[in-house]
């Protein structure tokens, strides 16, 4: 099962890195005549540009830019989440970046932004295109001397590689998100492009200023490396272009933001192109061993499975019909049950996490701040079921130990702030509360490390539903196949598991609510529209209560007065009146 | 296609032409470069915006008028500006309505509550419709004039005011006004519509995004009604083009009209059949769709070649003990009942003759195994609005319902149709009484 949905995202990865090399050419072409257009000379500029595009150095940095979107491609595929990572804190966040696999990550990007970069002014051409031309020098020898031009455009390459890393781990541009709303591949492209093209073009804005801005103070440092490692001379007769009337040359910054937009625009194709295929609508056989897909597998496949099932329940009357089969021999519904019970435990799990965190935030995370998190670990282990395994691997029960009224609320600095733990030279020495008082004081006067450590707010609440797009469409499946069953399912498979659907969603209801009702739950995020991030796990929650809602809604006006022949709680069954009349 | 720009005069340029010779800033004594280098900017911005013009019609609809004037245009409210209900729309499960007032704010009418909420937004203006959300109680979508707003009204609480942040603002950069809502029968999703724009939006409400669905021709939508199964929507531009969008791979099919614009549209209540009027035209069509019960979800629905005319309300003569009465003309919006068993049809008729005041006409009608179409009653009324099947929204801010008893034709009991079971009279017409043969007021 494994390598079959190994296999199947790979397929995906591959295909969407064969349509990026092969919109190459027209963007490389664009490229080509932006960069070398000049009004004066219009059909010059297209002479040109055939001409260029036939020369060898061309072919051979086209072939570069090739190896360059397969690389890029290969790190989309190799970083890409599902579930967004988020950080409670900025130290987090720079713990984020500084983790060895985005330094890798950050390095890669840095010296392909170098490549394409040294593409891009061998293409421009015009005095650009290399590092050395001879010069003559005062005594008349000839020497090489260094091309600034060609190393500042190198140097913008690689700065904007490493900018753009380093701003997908802030905008969290490796998260993909699946779509509401279902295209063609074809159409959401089309329909995504002019988003790219702005996207591209700010950025590369932003980021040629602060290269010019880093290049102005500390552009001496790699000029003169280079020079002396390959014995190159400065030339004498230009400005230095670090420099105020070196870098206001405009046709310098030009060509510097174009190149910058290519390089962007290139790879943010590269990325939208992985996202479109990735999201795209697989269809899943139905049978229970397949099922097995939603317990067995890593997210991102069963991501997809979920996304299948949700569709399924909702468009195709046939397929549901497979849902509320009986099996032969035996007559077991074999396929709801499977369904049902993983749904229902996805769920479950849900309001457990939910209830968990709010127990954390009732007891301020005082009494248990340090093993908060180990405990949860363990809960979640025992608890046995086979889904719970992965939410080990998310790293997003860490931070939960908000602690209200003090700035400190991460796991780091409380440690610091915590009573010494005995046998470590502290101990003994700094236990008294007003010490401990003091010590506190000291660190809140630090404005760099309230700075830090300070909780982001509303962080641990996204972090909480950072992967609600399961939950969101397990609620979906079910309340579509609940309402369908109602006339198709000949059976009554459903009903069996009917009361247990309905206390599952109720009790969901009650811990979304109750958490709704915490600080900073409810509030709206700022939303970015001009990034190629996306932000839309910083909405999940509210989407998830809408869909909630909505799943109970559909279930109470299909079924009606029915309902009350369902065996149900007292408590539920009031809850349910609620929703009977509308009154939710 | 292009219809708009015909006869209409370019006053994006007197407006610019205002401001470049206004007395005022003659009399600042301005330099000469200055007024020269403006003069030159002025007329290269005048010759690029008459390219703007004949490639997109729409926008010179939109100069030609404010956005005020555009939503009287193509609101389904017969005489916008002046009407005191704007708009009006009841809840899709029980019993309660909002309606849209003059002064911009939205009432909440519910029998069983004795608070009124009434919501103001300070981005709550002109508003154009106002929309329920199904499969839920508290949250209404509302267009206006500048966004689409999308309120939390909680049923239980007892305020009178919900204060701003119960309503969540929805807004997209040259998307405005937004004339038409509609949601997704399964409450997930709503589409929005602005003459302004090309793209119609998919919101997804909850987080906010939104994405914007383009196609070429037309220019502008302006009016969106979703199927009762979800399947399709009808979306008609300012052109003589509509366009039936199928929802699962939001796919779309092109249906370019002979005369006008589609001006109103329905649907029947298991999404297989289309009727729609078109502007300057006295009939109804009617266009079917066969549901392929999709397993593989390529392919749009196979859809019918042209689209039938089904009623002909061209203009004719009854008499009556008051006297002759003339019936007929343009239509201005059409609605069906839920179960599909009622259509109530808008006449226009002639604002400047007295004698030809706007009516509803009722027919009968029946889906399934053939389609039926039998004139019903049809009654002379001033009314201006009418959204649900049988309330009726005066100019002078009456709601009048209209509960229809009849015998459901699927369903052999005496029931209601189409609407809550509880019928409640704002104010009664004094007219009512010497009415009808087929219906029974209750105030």
């Amino acid at each position: 099962m494994q390598e079959m949905s190994d296999r199947l995202l790979n397929n995906k990865a591959a295909a969407s890195i064969a349509w990026a090399v092969l919109l190459l050419p027209p963007s490389t072409a664009i490229f080509v005549i932006l960069s070398k257009f000049s009004v004066l000379h219009p059909i010059q500029t297209i002479s040109e540009c055939f001409s260029m595009l036939t020369s060898a150095t061309a072919i051979f940095s086209f072939i570069l830019l090739c190896g360059v979107i397969i690389m890029v491609g290969f790190l989309n595929f190799e970083y890409y989440t599902v579930i967004p990572t988020i950080a409670c804190s900025k130290i987090a966040l720079f713990g984020q970046l500084l983790h060895p696999r985005q330094l890798v990550n950050s390095l890669v990007h840095c010296i392909m932004g170098m490549i394409v970069a040294w593409c891009s002014a061998v293409t421009i051409g015009f005095r650009y295109e290399t590092l050395g031309h001879p010069c003559a020098q005062t005594d008349g020898y000839h020497q090489m001397c260094l091309n600034e031009y060609h190393l500042i455009l190198l140097l913008g390459g690689a700065f904007v590689g490493f900018s753009h890393s380093l701003l997908g781990v802030i905008h969290n541009m490796n998260y993909v998100s699946f779509h509401t709303v279902q295209q063609y591949k074809y159409l959401r492209f089309k329909g995504c492009l002019p988003l790219v093209v702005k996207c591209s073009a700010t950025q590369a804005l932003y980021s040629v200023r602060n290269f010019i801005v880093v290049y102005y103070f500390l552009g001496y440092i790699p000029r003169t490396w280079i020079c002396k490692t390959l014995n190159l001379h400065l030339g004498s007769s230009a400005h230095p272009l670090d420099s105020i009337a070196g870098l206001l040359d405009l046709s310098l910054l030009y060509h510097l933001w174009i190149s910058a937009t290519f390089l962007l625009f290139t790879w943010y194709i590269t990325l939208l192109l992985f996202r479109i295929f990735l999201t795209e609508h697989i269809h899943f056989r139905l049978n229970p061993t397949d099922h097995q897909i939603l317990v067995l597998s890593f997210p991102k496949f069963q991501f997809l499975a979920l996304q299948d099932l949700a569709l399924l329940s909702q468009h195709s009357p046939l397929r549901r019909c497979e849902v509320f089969s009986l099996s032969q021999p035996g007559g077991h519904p074999h396929n709801w049950n499977a369904i049902s019970k993983e749904c229902l435990s996805l769920l479950a799990d849900l309001t457990q996490r939910l209830v968990a965190y709010h127990d954390t935030v009732a007891t301020n995370g005082r009494a248990k701040s340090l093993s908060s998190g180990s405990e949860r670990k363990t809960s979640s282990e025992t608890s046995g079921t086979l889904i719970s395994q992965k939410w080990l691997s998310i790293p997003l029960t860490a931070p939960f130990t908000p602690d209200l009224d003090s700035p400190f609320m991460s796991p780091a600095l409380r440690r610091l702030a915590a009573p010494v733990e005995q046998g470590s030279p502290w101990y003994g020495t700094v236990q008294s509360p007003h010490i401990m008082r003091r010590v506190k004081n000291f660190l809140a006067k630090r404005v760099l490390i309230v700075y830090l450590f300070n909780k982001l707010p509303e962080a641990s609440s996204q972090a909480l539903f950072a992967d609600s797009q399961a939950h969101i469409w397990a609620l979906e499946g079910l309340s579509y196949l609940v309402q369908a069953s109602f006339s198709e399912d000949q059976f009554g498979v459903v009903q069996t598991t009917l009361p247990s659907i309905l206390s599952c969603m109720l009790v969901l209801q009650e811990a979304v609510d109750r958490h709704f009702k915490l600080p900073h739950a409810s509030s709206k995020p700022v939303r970015s529209t001009s990034s190629m991030g996306d932000s839309t796990y910083k909405t999940l929650r509210f989407a998830l209560r809408a869909t909630l809602k909505t799943a109970i809604y559909r279930i109470t006006t299909t079924f009606g007065d029915h309902l009350n022949a369902v065996q149900l709680s007292a408590e539920h069954r009031k809850r349910l009146q609620q929703f009977l009349e509308y009154k939710e | 296609m292009f219809c708009f720009s015909t006869y209409i005069p370019k006053p994006a340029h007197t407006v610019m032409r205002k401001h470049g010779d206004s007395p005022v800033i003659c009399d600042l004594a301005v330099p000469k470069w200055l007024s020269m280098s403006s003069g030159c900017i002025l007329a290269l911005l005048q010759w690029v915006s008459s390219f703007h013009g004949s490639l997109f019609p729409h926008l010179t609809v939109s100069s030609l008028c404010s956005s005020e004037d555009m939503i009287a245009e193509f609101s389904q409210v017969l005489n916008w500006s002046d009407c005191v209900v704007r708009a009006f729309a009841w809840h899709p499960h029980t019993d309660k309505f909002a309606v849209a007032l003059l002064d911009d704010s939205i009432k909440i009418y519910n029998p069983k509550s004795a608070t009124t909420p009434t919501l103001k937004h300070r981005l709550q203006r002109n508003v154009a419709v106002v929309q329920w959300k199904p499969l839920c109680a508290s949250a209404l979508a509302v267009g206006c004039q500048n966004c689409l707003l999308v309120w939390h009204v909680d049923p239980c609480s007892l305020s009178t005011r919900p204060s701003a942040g119960c309503a969540h603002v929805l807004s997209h950069p040259g998307h405005a006004p937004v004339t038409s809502i509609a949601w997704s029968p399964s409450g997930s999703l709503l589409v929005s519509a602005s003459p302004m724009d090309t793209a119609m939006m998919v919101w997804d409400v909850a987080a906010e995004s939104c994405v914007p669905l383009q196609r070429v021709g037309g220019g502008g939508v302006t009016f969106l009604s979703w199927s009762p199964d979800g399947s399709h929507v009808l979306a008609s531009t300012p052109s003589a083009l509509f366009r039936v969008w199928e929802t699962r791979m939001w796919t779309c099919e092109r249906w370019p009209c002979i005369k006008g614009r589609c001006q109103s549209g329905c649907w029947s209540p298991d999404g297989s059949r289309l009727l729609f009027t078109v502007q300057d035209e006295a009939v109804i069509y009617s266009l079917t769709f066969t549901n392929t019960p999709a397993a593989v979800p390529s392919g749009t629905s196979k859809g019918p070649h042209a689209a039938v005319v089904v009623a002909d309300l061209s203009e004719t003569t009854f008499s009556t003990p008051d006297g002759d009465i003339i019936v007929g003309g343009e239509i201005q919006s059409l609605a069906w009942d839920p179960r599909g068993e009622r259509l109530a049809v808008l006449l226009k008729g002639d604002p400047r003759a007295a004698d030809r005041s706007p009516i509803i006409a009722v027919f009968k009608t029946r889906v399934s195994p053939i389609f039926e179409l039998l004139p019903w009653f049809s009654r002379y009324l001033m009314l201006l609005l009418m959204f649900s099947l049988c309330s009726q929204c005066w100019s002078s801010g009456r709601i009048t319902h209209v509960p229809f008893y009849f015998l459901s034709a699927s369903i052999p009991r005496l029931g209601l149709s189409g609407s809550p079971t509880l019928p409640h009279v704002q104010e009664r017409p004094a007219d009512f009484a010497n009415q009808s043969l087929f219906t029974e007021f209750i105030s």
